[in-house]
């Protein structure tokens, strides 16, 4: 065990799994996590916590992944290198799993200028997949990133990274997830899946790499509450591709948020036929009192206890 | 070259209001070739703010001059004199000309700046500058096709574009192209594409200005 993980060990045994995502509040309101948090227990195997996601200022993932341990959750802490140099990041990795944290998403981070502190300067010592390399250093050397000293005590984490199969260009997608495995991830976490085809092709591309035996892919799916949501995102999100006939659907629906979750749980249904995906990332947005229902629909509770 | 910008007419006016005797002084090597600060820009700064003056009836004499380089000592000292019978020197170069002018000048001479500085770029076209190098001190452009992502990415990626990039643009700014969209485009192109499987690990930023003020020295040149 590299980490000892629940997440780890769902993966190791050939589970599938389900890994929820939460967004920290915008200020010190532990209640809000807790309500969130409520919503995704025993529906999910672990939960992410984003890091000051699309630059606006949160609780740190670390605390709220602190609070997340205490309530009996197990969280993925995501970090960005965004906001720290290598120092404040390995310094923060010794922190976060004094604290009980065992799994952590590499991360470079949205850029600054889509938050709300448009001013500051972005740090970006290293990138995403240098990361992977520095909590790998850490965990089986047992030293710092580029050095020789030594960790006092173990660092025992479970790495994960994220992969956009709808970013450009398209063919380099896979190189770059190569590139995260060889760095030493475990496991992946895509953007959010609407366009099934293009996915499809990325996991050709994966299986012809062998990259599927090597980290496991957790396949990344938002439910959409609306039309105006999936138009909204189709136009102004960077990195998400949402096929037309999807956005008819939802204008179309009597119903959009029943839809929504509807054709998420078809997705899943989808998603679970693909050679090498192992789990499925929900991303259910400011929705998580949605996540029963579609993992419900999914077929995916109860979880498995490992 | 090193680009810069005027500074609008109103900040620069503010901060040499209270002078007697301004001397604007342009530079003619980089801030020239891209417009900035060179002789014409002189002149057409110390008409406007002639311009200025007069309607609001203040007096201040403004003197005009363009050195071929701001920040070599040989161009300054020719014009020391001029320099300091100014009450201020409104210095027209990039940051380095300002600084070095009042370095030459002695303790007594007021440089002020009246260009932003922006980056080291090219010129693209008529009136387009663009940023191409981040003088980081460890040059990688032969490990990423010739194209810079220290200064051209966003987000100083090092091992690939972000997953913001799309349609050959930059997340942050649509307006950019995304640098790594243009290294895998040029190395796609010559078949060695094979040069972006390479991790490139975590870089030394001690040679950049994260180590303090740089220098160079040459001992082969000291006298
Ligand atoms: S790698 Fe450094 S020195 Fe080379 S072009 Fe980029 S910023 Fe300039
Ligand atoms: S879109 Fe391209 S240039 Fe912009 S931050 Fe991402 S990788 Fe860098």
């Amino acid at each position: 065990m590299k980490s000892g993980s629940n997440l780890e060990k769902i993966l190791g045994k050939g589970e599938f799994a389900v890994t929820g995502e939460l967004g920290p509040p915008k200020g010190n309101a532990a209640e809000v996590i807790k309500k969130k948090a409520e919503h995704l227990r025993g529906k999910v195997d672990a939960v992410n916590v984003t890091d000051n996601q699309t630059s606006i200022v949160r609780m740190s993932s670390i605390a709220t992944s602190a609070i997340l341990i205490q309530m009996g959750l197990e969280p993925v802490m995501q970090m960005v290198t965004r906001d720290r140099n290598r120092i404040a990041i390995q310094s923060d990795i010794f922190g976060a799993t004094a604290l009980g944290i065992k799994n952590m998403l590499c991360l470079s981070g949205d850029h600054q200028n889509f938050g709300n502190q448009k001013d500051a300067a972005n740090v970006f010592d290293i990138d995403s997949i240098q990361l992977i390399q520095c909590v790998k250093t850490m965990r089986d050397e047992g030293t710092l990133l580029g050095g020789e000293e030594k960790v006092e005590g173990e660092i025992k984490l479970f790495i994960g990274a994220a992969a956009n199969p709808f970013a450009d260009p398209f063919e380099f997608r896979v190189v770059r997830l190569a590139k995260k495995a060889r760095a030493g991830v475990d496991f992946i976490q895509t953007q959010c899946i609407y366009d099934m085809d293009r996915f499809k092709e990325w996991m050709r591309m994966v299986r012809d790499r062998g990259l599927h035996e090597k980290v496991h892919i957790l396949a990344g799916v938002t439910p959409l509450k609306s039309g105006g949501m999936a138009r909204y995102m189709a136009k102004n999100v960077a990195g998400i591709i949402i096929p037309d006939a999807i956005i008819e659907r939802m204008v179309k629906a009597k119903e959009p948020a029943q839809e929504g979750i509807k054709i998420c749980v078809e997705q899943i249904h989808q998603l679970r036929e693909i050679e090498g995906v192992h789990g499925i990332h929900l991303m259910a947005i400011e929705w998580e009192e949605k996540v029963r229902e579609i993992a419900e629909g999914a077929g995916l509770l109860p979880r498995p206890k490992v | 070259m090193i680009v810069g910008e005027r500074k609008p007419l109103e900040e620069i006016k503010a901060m040499v209001e209270s002078y007697k005797r301004l001397l604007i002084l342009g530079c003619g090597t980089c801030v020239s070739v891209c417009m900035a600060g060179g002789e014409k820009e002189v002149e057409v700064l110390a008409s406007q703010l002639r311009m200025l003056h007069e309607k609001e009836e203040k007096k201040q004499e403004i003197e005009e001059a363009t050195i071929q380089r701001q920040c070599d000592r040989e161009y300054i000292e020719p014009c020391l004199e001029k320099i300091h019978k100014a009450d201020a020197v409104l210095s027209m170069a990039c940051g380095v000309g300002v600084q070095f002018v009042a370095e030459v000048a002695g303790e007594n001479a007021i440089v002020l700046p009246a260009l932003n500085t922006e980056f080291y770029g090219a010129n693209l076209g008529a009136g387009i500058w663009a940023e191409r190098c981040a003088g980081c001190g460890r040059c990688i452009l032969h490990l990423t096709g010739g194209i810079c992502p220290v200064a051209r990415c966003a987000k100083r990626l090092f091992n690939g574009p972000c997953g913001g990039s799309q349609r050959g643009t930059c997340e942050v700014n649509p307006e950019t192209d995304c640098a790594w969209q243009l290294i895998y485009d040029r190395l796609k192109a010559r078949g060695q594409l094979e040069v972006l499987e390479e991790i490139i690990p975590a870089k030394s930023w001690k040679p950049s200005l994260s180590g303090g003020p740089r220098k160079v020295v040459r001992e082969d040149l000291l006298l």
